[in-house]
Order: C-alpha cells, then structure tokens, then sequence
C-alpha cells in the first residue's frame, strides 16, 4: 500500500525534523542545568580541601562518601556535635526558620492576595490603576525592597517614629521575624493576588446570577463557587510563594544577616560555600531535596497543576 | 496510556527541573575546586617585565587613578591596567577568588583586605615576597607586616593601614579617659546629659568581631596563638569580653547599640546622643562637618581606644597588595607594590583618601598632620594593634567570634559559657 508507505516515511521525517529542532534546546539544557547538577552532586561526596600543617598549603581532601550529608543532617563537625557558633549547629535551626517563614508568609499573602483579588475582580473606575499600583511592590527588585525595610525597621527608623516605639526590630528574635514577614507579604502579595485575580476571572458571572437566583447568601456564593472554581488557579499560586519562600534570602540577609535565628537554608549555604564548597554542595542537595518533596506533596496530593493541560489528559 | 505512571510524576519532575536551576546557581563556578595545592609556580616568571593589571575595589575618592596614571607615564612599556571592582568586600573577595581558581594570569597585582591575606596565601595563589621577590619592610608599622605575614613568609605588601580611635564629648569630658574602668566612671556624665555612654559595633557581624576582639586583647587574651592554635578560653580574655557584657547590662551601652554598624554609631554620635564612640579614623571628617550634619562638629575630640591601664589593643584594619603566583611579569608587579608602598605615594593615599599610611615616619610629617589631626592618635592605635586572627580559616573564625560574643551581650549565655563555646568552635572552624 502505497498511501501507508508515504506516510510512514512521512513521520520518519518529522520525527527527525523534531529531534532536529530539539537539539540545541536539549544541548543547552545540559550545558546550563545538567552539567552544573551534576557537578554539584560530585562535589558533594568529596571531602573539603584540609590544610597541611607542614607546608601550610591546602589539599584535596578525597572522597567523603555521605559524611558530608551526615555532617549537615546530625550536626556533626569532625566527629563531635557542632559547637555554637559554626554553621553545623544551625542547620536544624535554619530548617525550622525556613519552614516557619514559609508557612507564615504564605497563609498572609493568600489570605490578604484573595482579598486584594475579590477588590480588583469588581467593576469600578479606575480599577486598571488600581490594578497597576498593585504591582509596585512586585516590580520592585527584592534587595531594594529589603535595603527599605532595613530603613524604616531601624531603631531610629520611620516604624519606631511613626508607632513611638523602641524596638529593636533587627536586635532581637522576634521583632526580627516580623519585620522580615511583613517586609515579604508587602512585596509578594501582589503576585499572589494578580494569580487569584486570573482565576477568579475565569469564573462565568452566570453561576453567581443563578446562585442569586436560587437565594445564596454572599458567604454561601463565596464557599460553594468561588473557592472550588478558583481553586486551581488558587493551589498554583500558593506552590509558586511556597518554593519561593523556601528559598528565601535576600530580606533576611539584607535586613538581619541572619542574626537572631533568622538564617534560612539559603543563607546557611552562601555562609558555607565561603568555608568549603563541597560541605555547601551538599548542603544545597539537601535543600533542593527538601524544596522537591514540598513540590511533590503539593502537586500530588493537593492538585496543584503547575504543569498545564498535558497531565489531566494522562490522568484520563 | 503507555506513559500513565510516568505521568503522574510528570508534574513534579517539572517542577522540579526549574527548581534544579536554584541548585545549580548554589553552586556554581566552583569547579576546579577549592584548595589545589600546585597552584601556580612561584619561581616562574619572576624576571617578566611587561604591562600588568591592578586589581582594587570602587576607588570612591579618586586615589587610584592619579596614581596609576602618574606610574604610566614613567612606565611606557610597563603600563598598569586599573580594574575596579565593586564596592562590596563580599564581592570583591569572590571576584578574586573565581579569577585565582581560574589561573587567571591578567589579575597580577590585587588589593587585599587584611583577613583574606591568609586564606589566598594558604590556597597557593599569592607569590610569596622573598628571595626574587622580597620586599623590605623595615620602615612598615610591625602590626601591619604581622597581618600580612603568613606561616612565616610574608605575602602581602601593607598599602593601608586602619585602627580604631575613641571619639569623646570634649565640651562634657575636658580630659579623654585613659583605661576602660575610667571611662565608665565618667558614664554618669552622659547620665546627667541624658545621652547613651559609650558604643561600638555590635551588630551580628565583621563589626562585632572587631569589637569583641578588641575587648579581649585589650586586657590579655588571645583569640588565637602565633602557632594558630585557639587560646580564647582564658581569664583574661574573660575579663575583657566580661566588661563589654557588664556595660550592656548596666546601661552604659545602650540597648539599641546592639543593632549598630559603623554608620549607624557614627550618626548617633553625631546628633549628640553618645558620649563615647568606639570607630575608624573616617568619622573625623564627617563629624567636623559644620554644614549642620553634625551636631558636635567642634565639640569632640579623639584618643587611643581605653585600655586596662595604658592604650587599649584595636583591631587592625587596612589593605595590603599581593602578587598573584599566575601573573607573568612579576618583575614588574613588585616593581609596582615598591611604587605603591613609597613615601610620596603613601602620602598621596593620607592627603586624597584620608587612608592612614603604613610607614611610621609619615605619622610625625608636619605637613600631612596638618592636614590629618587624627595621625597622632591613630599611630598609637595602630602601634598597639592587634591584627584578627591571621588564619586561611578566617570565615569560620569570625563567625565563632561573632555568634557566641554576640549572644553573650544579649545576655543569653554566659561570659563563661560564651568563651568554652567560641573556644570550640574555633577548633571546629580549624584553630587547631
């Protein structure tokens, strides 16, 4: 059959037509990202570099095998329990503050993000400038936002002026906490409620129409078509600010340099890498590690669909 | 259908390869590793002549530039390159070390902070100054030979120098006290004035080390001994960390210097709110400014750091020039470090920049004490300085400082508790 030969060799060549124009996505995708994975993942079973007394010159340490995780993972400094004061005893710590930032963050910024969304989803004047000056805090970039915050949360700053307090916003755990969250859910919620908006959108103003028609309360419309119908827009904002957060750095860098237990992972790592850099290489693994399993909880198990249309046909 | 149960972990995957993007960045331009141990071969080229490359931080007062101009019209044939780098020392410490691990031959001659000088020179990346290359340091200030010297060879060439001054109220305090206990005891001064006593730098950062360092060699103590081996948990080192936490605790601190860096110490001294202030020579000008950004611009006056009976030990600051072992006209290069290091230059550096100078003799040159009040001063600071730990170990050593001297003016730990954990973490930083 002539017709099927044809088209047979017709897929043939748009397979390699395919592979073709694949090609250099695919070699660049191994330049920039497998390759540097990679390494980071070999640089990780090696030992740091250790100083020879003699000669006082430093030397390749070899292969560390997993104690540069066990290291990290139980806090252990060349065979004994960190002491205070070296970057092994914070790992724990830093985890606990990366998640405690996470979580905070995120549950203000979608709360008060659906707020800001339901506001900007009405139809008022001037609700495109609205719209716009929302997005003030988001364009701005995060170390400028952060050298702000450092300002005004400084003892003779605009907070302290403004509320006639005396508090050492950047001096003492607590406060220092805060203003790291309140600096962060000022820039981010504009993202989160630009997200929520989108999805709200997508809701037909017909449903409400006839949920009016029916005798739904404001609450029971918000409860029974709101939630569920922009709960996928919804669940993809919240995975994007968690995987951020948990990366979190530049605010508490900038504003407290991670005094005061406010160190993340991320800044445990760039405090390392100026110590060694495998022992920061495997401390990086573990973080990705970490931030990996948040995604896959997220998309799992709570339906977020970060990845579009092509998984629900899968699931099919 | 087929790829069902990939599928399912399709999503996360892709998630997880953008992620993988953070991973990489973590840690990237680290290849090649820390710690080769060949480096490049310090008896090579050492009889190149040829252009070179200069290699310094933002030159924010324009020292630079005349300088290297002035050295390229002598120097047809021998032109240096000025690279500036950013103002940032982070920065600039990284920008080095990527070019070091790269064996980059165009970085010939670097600026170099004085606590970086040990870890480049334990790397193997700086040309040790001897033999071929020595340099003579007979006419330098000994403290900053000390902080440029490394397992016994010198490997740096001081350019700049730096120490702490005590800035004082003189129209409140006619007399600067000479010992820490005498400058309490004037506390009730401030107290009368309504004003803070005396602060420092207590941030959670380099700031603090230097502070906490100070304290300590001020009465006694030892961070570490000359052999490099931790000697923190000492009574003497006590007493001096213990007199810092005591006037925290009694108010003569006040609570808020506990959030200060230089800048902001220096401003609340210059609105009149400190007695006392602990910083580096810079403030002088600044706070003599009468264009009403001062408040005491003709009412403060400058002594050595207090100490337990005489001048108190500060902790050096300053910048030394190094050669890299990769460069390859190193003829050329120490040529440059000699230029750099010359009286005229030196001078140039105090009169343009306000950089304290590292030959002793220009701190009693009528001319350039006229024009810089503060030399005087600022020679007994620095003859009395200590230098921080000189240690290829640095990053970790000033974290244990940091850390534990932090949490022991905040009250959370014990002076005792402090020192045995800082003294531990010394060992585990590898203050052995």
């Amino acid at each position: 059959m002539p017709g099927r030969e044809s088209a047979d060799r017709k897929q043939v060549t748009q397979g390699r037509w395919a592979s073709m124009l694949l090609l250099p996505t695919l070699i660049l995708l191994a330049i920039v990202i497998i390759y540097p994975v990679v390494n980071a993942i070999i640089m990780s079973f090696q030992k740091d570099a250790a100083l020879n007394p003699t000669t006082g010159l430093f030397e390749e340490g070899g292969s560390a095998g997993f104690s540069n995780y066990s290291d990290w993972l139980f806090q252990q400094c060349s065979g004994q329990s960190c002491p205070p004061g070296t970057l092994g005893s914070q790992f724990w710590s830093s985890m606990g503050t990366t998640f405690f930032f996470a979580v905070v963050t995120v549950a203000l910024e979608t709360v008060i993000g659906f707020w800001m969304a339901i506001i900007m989803a009405r139809v008022f004047r001037g609700r495109s400038a609205v719209r716009a000056a929302v997005l003030v805090p988001w364009a701005i970039p995060t170390a400028v936002t952060a050298k702000l915050w450092f300002f005004i949360f400084a003892f003779e700053g605009i907070a302290n002026k403004l509320f006639g307090t005396q508090i050492l916003w950047t001096g003492s755990e607590w406060p220092a906490k805060w203003a790291i969250i309140i600096s962060d859910v000022w820039k981010t919620t504009p993202f989160m409620a630009l997200l929520i908006l989108a999805g709200l959108q997508l809701i037909p103003d017909e449903v409400y129409e006839a949920a009016k028609v029916d005798g739904a309360s404001t609450w029971q419309r918000f409860t029974q078509i709101t939630l569920p119908l922009v709960r996928p827009a919804l669940m993809v904002a919240v995975l994007f600010r968690a995987l951020d957060a948990l990366r979190m750095f530049d605010l508490p860098y900038i504003m407290t340099q991670g005094a005061n237990n406010t160190s993340t992972l991320s800044i445990l790592v760039v405090d390392q890498i100026r110590q060694g850099f495998n022992s920061a290489a495997a401390l990086s693994t573990i973080t990705f590690l970490v931030i990996f399993i948040v995604a896959f909880i997220f998309v799992r198990f709570l339906g977020a669909n970060a990845v579009g249309a092509a998984t629900s046909s899968g699931r099919k | 259908m087929r790829n069902r149960k990939f599928s399912r972990f399709a999503p996360p995957l892709a998630t997880a390869s953008v992620l993988v993007l953070a991973l990489s960045a973590c840690s990237g331009g680290s290849s090649g590793g820390s710690g080769s141990t060949s480096g490049g071969d310090a008896a090579s080229n050492v009889d190149g002549r040829g252009p070179i490359t200069y290699v310094q931080g933002k030159d924010n007062s324009d020292v630079v530039r005349p300088l290297v101009d002035k050295w390229n019209a002598a120097h047809a044939d021998q032109k240096v390159t000025f690279k500036e780098q950013s103002d940032s020392a982070d920065q600039q410490h990284d920008d080095l070390v990527q070019h070091f691990q790269a064996k980059d031959a165009n970085y010939d001659v670097m600026s170099v902070d004085v606590v970086w000088t040990a870890e480049f020179a334990a790397k193997g990346w700086l040309q040790p100054l001897k033999d071929k290359t020595a340099l003579d340091t007979s006419t330098f200030l000994p403290a900053t030979v000390k902080a440029a010297t490394y397992n016994n060879t010198l490997f740096a060439a001081p350019v700049s120098s730096d120490g702490g001054l005590l800035y004082y109220r003189k129209d409140l305090v006619p007399t600067p006290p000479k010992t820490w206990d005498e400058m309490m005891g004037m506390c009730s001064i401030a107290k009368t004035n309504n004003m803070g006593c005396y602060a420092g730098q207590f941030q959670k950062y380099e700031g603090l080390t230097v502070n906490a360092a100070e304290a300590m060699n001020t009465f006694g103590g030892k961070i570490v001994d000359d052999s490099g081996k931790a000697t923190v948990n000492s009574s003497e080192s006590k007493t001096g960390l213990g007199k810092l936490v005591e006037a925290f605790k009694n108010g003569n601190i006040p609570p808020e210097a506990i959030t200060f860096k230089e800048e902001d110490s220096r401003t609340a001294f210059q609105d009149g709110k400190l007695l006392f202030l602990r910083n580096w020579p810079y403030v002088y000008n600044l706070a003599s400014k009468t264009d009403g950004s001062s408040k005491v611009a003709d009412k403060f006056g400058i002594a050595p750091l207090p100490g337990m009976s005489g001048p108190g030990a500060s902790s050096l600051g300053g910048h030394s020039a190094a050669i890299s072992v990769y460069s390859k006209n190193k003829a050329t290069a120490l040529d440059f470090l000699k230029f750099l290091t010359s009286d005229e230059e030196q001078k140039f550096f105090a009169t343009q920049g306000s950089l304290a100078p590292v030959i002793g003799n220009l701190y009693k040159d009528s001319a350039l004490t006229a024009k810089l009040p503060y030399l005087p001063t600022l020679l007994t600071s620095i003859q009395n300085a200590v230098p921080r730990p000189v240690t290829p170990f640095y990053p970790g050593v000033t974290k244990a400082i940091q850390d534990n001297s932090y949490s022991a003016l905040k009250g959370e730990k014990s002076v005792d508790q402090a020192l045995t954990d800082m003294q531990s973490a010394l060992v585990a930083a590898g203050a052995k």
